[in-house]
């Protein structure tokens, strides 16, 4: 049995369906990526499994409890650490875990040291005893993880952990997660980033629109979407025809295009000497570019793969809307 | 341990940190202890010689009216309190740990009669500045100190749920004031009931806030001797009446947002 399991979850807010029969599966021990757009369902997900609110239909354990029937099992037996680093402003570091670990009915020296233990582990030493008013985001984020597993929880719940934080503390995050999961930790993660979960989950599911759309290992996706891409931003709307033909002779035809933003999409396999034989391609046609460069798959890039259609994130389709 | 005693254990860490927050915001108190000052200085000296009270001084009789309204009004920073930890999301992190299902509400409820406590403090105080005495001695005196905190405590618990309800800190200090400005004027807080029209009379002679004023304006003698008795049992038992309000609301309320808390949004 899965430590975490979920079955045929939908959660309705009126006519807007959160989640649509959400199927989740964690072994013990186990990292699962939960990954989609805004609006996708993430944190309904999450909020459900946390015993946070119940479900329109659906079943889930969690630990072995029943999320309906005994949430105050699940409750022992879980860490959360939310969207939104919920951390007391007006308390001190210390005291805000203090006081989650005496609610966690850690004792009165227990919750004491396990609190300064855990400034320690997470870089907040010096920042301990002041008030959380004075922190970063990215301290304040910290601390909300530090919270999550004050009472070392065997299963743990990180509601998209690194959002708003900048590349540095990002990494830095990962490898504080990495740690805890090598513990045995089970832990479910939800992200927009496509990279984040390909870092730190052994499992991805793919969500939108609260439904399953792709499940699989990081590799299992990797293959499906393909590596990396070539982003072309062409001066003039009248090179986009021009420039699509020549990206194409290289992806074998797939190229994605947006008139509005001038930015054409293609994947990429030939590495760095074919990206310069693009280059010469496109200067020789005598298309003058903005900004070329390599890169990464993103989420958008796996929804265009596996929906034909970008990810719904507001960006997105706001140029949608104008564009294409 | 059984879970009655976790559930006070659990209680007494939130009103703890309650507690800090006070400290930390001194602001937030700096108004609480300024505004019965004023209230207390102002009716005492706008109103106090231009309205008469048969046999007696109108100050002494305002103030227990104001101690009245001044303790009702504190239960809007319980409101306050819980919308604001709901906004942040600290809520949902309390529902989430193993910790008792009502600690949250009544630690807030409970730290939340400090600043009842600092207020009736102040305003006894301005008022023996301006002229307000105990005639009836200490004890009774601080009986009646005691029901304006009960019945302030009963009253935390209806903001409380009015607070688990409403969407924001800014909406509840603006439905506090819809709820609370009525209940504490169409009273006998400022002029006597047998002043008002029909219906408005009807009303606050069965408002509890009228029998908490009367009480606590009986218990510190401020009722001069040629005043008429009242003619409504209400009035006539204020304490009682008031007690049983103290436990009905109680009885009402606290279950119903322990309720609404477990299911919050
Ligand atoms: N309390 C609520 N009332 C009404 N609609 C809601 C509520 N909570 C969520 N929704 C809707 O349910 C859908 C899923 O929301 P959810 O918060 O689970 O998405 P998410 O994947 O966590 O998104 P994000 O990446 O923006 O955090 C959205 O369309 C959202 O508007
Ligand atoms: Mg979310």
């Amino acid at each position: 049995m899965s430590t975490i399991e979920a079955k045929g979850l939908v959660k309705h807010y009126g006519d807007v369906k959160a989640l649509d029969g959400l199927d989740l599966y964690v072994p013990e021990g186990n990292i699962l990526g939960l990954l989609g757009p805004n609006g996708a369902g993430k944190t309904t997900a999450v909020n459900i499994l946390t015993t946070l609110i119940r479900p329109t239909d659906g079943t889930a354990t969690v630990a072995g409890a029943d999320v309906l029937k005994s949430p105050g099992k699940v409750r022992k037996r879980i860490g959360l650490s939310g969207q939104f680093a919920a951390v007391d402003e007006n308390l001190t570091g210390y005291e805000n875990l203090d006081m989650i670990g005496r609610l966690y009915r850690l004792g009165r020296e227990p919750a004491r040291i396990r609190a300064r233990e855990l400034l320690d582990r997470f870089d907040l030493t010096d920042a301990a005893d002041r008030p959380v008013k004075t922190y970063s985001g990215g301290m304040r984020r910290r601390l909300d993880l530090a919270g999550a597993i004050v009472a070392e929880p065997p299963v743990l719940f990180l509601d998209e952990p690194t959002t708003g934080l900048d590349p540095r503390s990002r990494t830095e995050m990962w490898g504080v997660i990495r740690d805890l999961v090598g513990k045995g930790t089970t832990l479910l993660l939800t992200t927009q980033y496509l990279e984040e979960a390909d870092q730190l989950a052994d499992d991805i599911v793919v969500i939108d629109h609260g439904r399953e759309i792709a499940h699989g290992t990081a590799d299992d996706l990797k293959a499906m979407i393909g590596g990396e891409r070539v982003e072309v931003t062409v001066t003039t709307v009248d090179a986009i025809a021009r420039a699509s033909e020549i990206l194409a002779t290289f992806s074998g035809g797939e190229v994605q295009t947006n008139e509005r933003t001038r930015k054409l999409i293609a994947p990429m396999s030939g590495g760095s000497a074919e990206f310069r034989h693009v280059l010469r391609d496109l200067e020789d046609a005598g298309i003058t570019v903005y900004d070329v460069g390599m890169r990464r798959p993103t989420l958008d890039d796996v929804f265009l793969t596996l929906t034909g259609d970008v990810a719904e994130s507001d960006e997105v389709r706001d140029a949608e809307k104008v564009g294409t | 341990m059984n879970s009655l005693m976790w559930a006070a254990l659990d209680s007494h860490v939130i009103a703890k940190r309650n507690v800090i927050k006070i400290k930390r915001v001194p602001e937030v108190l700096m108004f609480v202890l300024i505004s019965p000052i004023m209230f207390v200085l102002l009716f005492a000296y706008v109103f106090g010689d231009s309205i008469a009270i048969p046999g007696g001084s109108y100050r002494e009789f305002l103030i227990g009216g104001i101690f009245a309204q001044t303790v009702v009004f504190g239960a809007t920073f319980t409101g306050a309190g819980l919308a604001d930890d709901m906004q942040k999301g600290i809520i949902d992190r309390f529902r989430a740990l193993p910790m008792s299902r009502a600690a949250v509400l009544v630690g807030r409820t409970a730290s939340d009669v400090i600043y009842n406590v600092l207020s009736l403090l102040i305003m006894a105080l301005t008022g023996l500045v301006v002229g307000w005495r105990i005639h009836n001695g200490l004890v009774d005196a601080a009986f009646g100190f005691a029901l304006l905190l009960a019945f302030a405590y009963a009253f935390s618990w209806v903001m409380a749920y009015v607070g688990l309800i409403v969407p924001s800190v800014e909406v509840i200090n603006n439905a506090s004031f819809v709820v609370i400005f009525p209940l504490t004027f169409v009273a006998n807080t400022f002029v006597p009931s047998e002043n008002l029209p029909g219906v408005l009379r009807t009303f606050a002679e069965w408002n509890p806030v009228s029998a908490v004023t009367q009480a606590a304006r009986d218990l510190f003698g401020n009722i001069p001797p040629g005043t008429p008795e009242p003619t409504v049992w209400p009035l006539q038992n204020a304490v009682l009446y008031t007690i049983i309000w103290i436990i009905v609301i109680i009885a009402i309320f606290a279950p119903l947002s322990v309720n609404r808390y477990r299911k919050a949004r």
